[in-house]
């Protein structure tokens, strides 16, 4: 039974290492070829990271019409329909940060918080790593990417990537609560500032709820739940990443996943 | 008050031996010239046209480390020279083989490798360097290894025959680069018998000039066409020398 609650998380963990999988084995080239800034999907079709493509293109200033195809795939999946879903169920990173996460919830870690960065420092972030690339005629973000490092070094077994993942486990455990992924990271930024008209949406029935509250200490974007209590609807914040923990932990059935869409059509 | 201050000394001590962790990172050298090469230079795949070029447009996919089928190619780690998950490797491991369909020219997906480049002669990775005090070709001893290794045997690396002025009767047969033909691979690198490579890989940039394009090459042929629109007649002014001395600068 439990299990069965789960299930968006099993979901998510099996979507985040078969990834993972797939791109270290060798004998499974002919799936997924490459990492998450640009890989070969059966052979034939070229996806790309929309936001590095964006750096390259502010670096270069010359169209690269295949690296601009595959990147406009990715960016046409997330933007109508998966929202910021990259950052729940591709990102390696958020294996990290939930472990930080889980255990900052499971013991006496709670109260701590040694810095206050807000929600929208990534967006400054965002804005001037683009800038930077204009300057620099270099993908700024690509070079120093925590996501990049982490990728490659579980794909290529490389060491030195452990430290990175120490840093952001240490990050997110002892200075502020879920610090990289939804403060800092502008990748995440990106993602939610594309994702605006995203058709994945939870809904959330204000008749079923009962205010226990446990979805806003699960949400690691505590303020896209400011719905709760108050009004039924879709959380239409985009900066929902679609983890579905909110789901998982309401014992009242008051939220779910809905296909904007649906939801119009049923009303 | 003083509990908490404690607790957050220890965290942010936690944090900062995390960071500063990375900076001591290195991995165990396995010898001495690969520290050198490490810390000083690294090999760019085929198909690199300019470092800064590369650098702007590599979006660290590591498509090309997968395609290369002898798997020469390695992503920079944290604490290597070259810029961190940017594709590279080090001849005297695995030198590239230059296969004849570049593939990993053909996996990039953005134009970090030039996809002009479809011949291996137009490969320009570095250029050979001979250190003629420990090439045991230099001392008399016959040995073409480099010469028998190179994919462009006699036209990027040639055997020059040389009078052994030590012996007076013996022939000596050196290698002799040409950097019109040499692309960089590395094998002669890799096959060299010396304890460190006498004949070793460096980047173009390292040691290539760059000359005008107006000399002719007479001995190349074609190369004198140039010649042909050039506007010879000499533009003489009768007057200059008498106008010099009229305008009064005496």
């Amino acid at each position: 039974m439990k299990i069965l609650k789960n299930k968006y998380l099993i979901l998510r963990r099996f979507i985040q290492l078969g990834l993972l999988a797939l791109f270290i084995l060798p004998s499974a080239d002919f799936i997924l070829k490459g990492n998450l800034s640009s890989s070969l999907l059966f052979n034939s079709i070229s996806l790309s990271d929309p936001f590095a493509y964006l750096q390259i293109f502010l670096a270069t200033f010359t169209l690269n019409v295949g690296l601009f195809i595959s990147a406009f795939l990715v960016f046409i999946i997330y933007a109508l329909f998966l929202g910021r879903a990259f950052c729940s169920f591709v990102c390696p990173v958020n294996l990290i940060t939930n472990l930080a996460d889980f255990i900052k919830q499971n013991t006496s870690f709670k109260s701590s918080k040694l810095t206050n960065f807000k929600q929208n420092t990534r967006y400054f972030i965002l804005f001037s790593i683009l800038i930077l690339c204009l300057i620099a005629n270099e993908p700024v973000f690509e070079k120093y990417s925590h996501i990049g490092i982490i990728t490659r070094g579980i794909i290529f077994m490389q060491t030195s990537a452990i430290f990175v993942a120490i840093i952001i486990f240490l990050l997110d455990l002892f200075v502020q609560r879920n610090l990289v992924c939804s403060h800092l990271c502008p990748l995440g930024a990106f993602y939610s500032l594309i994702s605006k008209f995203a058709m994945l949406k939870v809904s959330y029935d204000l008749n079923k709820c009962t205010k226990c509250m446990k979805c806003k200490m699960i949400c690691p974007e505590a303020q896209v739940l400011s719905l709760i209590t108050k009004y039924s609807g879709n959380v239409s914040n985009s900066e929902c990443i679609k983890c579905a923990r909110c789901i998982e932990v309401c014992d009242d059935d008051a939220l779910n996943f809905n296909l904007i869409n649906f939801l119009k059509g049923k009303k | 008050m003083r509990r908490q201050f404690f607790t957050n000394t220890i965290k942010i001590l936690a944090v900062g031996v995390g960071t500063f962790s990375i900076f001591k990172l290195n991995d165990t050298p396995k010898s001495e010239s690969k520290i050198e090469l490490k810390k000083s230079f690294f090999l760019r795949p085929p198909g690199v046209v300019s470092e800064k070029h590369f650098l702007a447009n590599c979006i660290r996919c590591a498509k090309c480390v997968k395609a290369c089928p002898y798997n020469t190619l390695s992503l920079a780690k944290i604490g290597e020279f070259a810029s961190l998950g940017t594709p590279k490797f080090s001849a005297n491991e695995i030198p590239c083989y230059l296969c004849d369909d570049l593939p990993c020219i053909k996996a990039c997906p953005t134009d970090a490798l030039d996809k002009s480049i479809d011949k291996i002669s137009l490969v320009n990775i570095g250029r050979a360097i001979v250190d003629e005090s420990s090439c045991v070709a230099h001392f008399g001893i016959q040995c073409d290894a480099c010469y028998r290794a190179c994919p462009f045997i006699d036209k990027a690396l040639k055997l020059e025959y040389k009078r052994n002025e030590r012996t007076k009767k013996h022939a000596m047969l050196v290698p002799k680069v040409d950097y019109d033909y040499c692309v960089g691979c590395g094998l002669c690198e890799k096959v060299c018998i010396t304890k460190k490579p006498a004949i070793v890989i460096l980047p173009t940039s390292f040691i290539l000039g760059e000359r005008n394009d107006n000399y002719v090459k007479g001995w190349v042929s074609g190369d004198d066409e140039r010649l042909k629109h050039i506007d010879t007649s000499k533009k003489h002014d009768e007057k200059k020398a008498i106008n010099y001395l009229n305008d009064g600068e005496f």
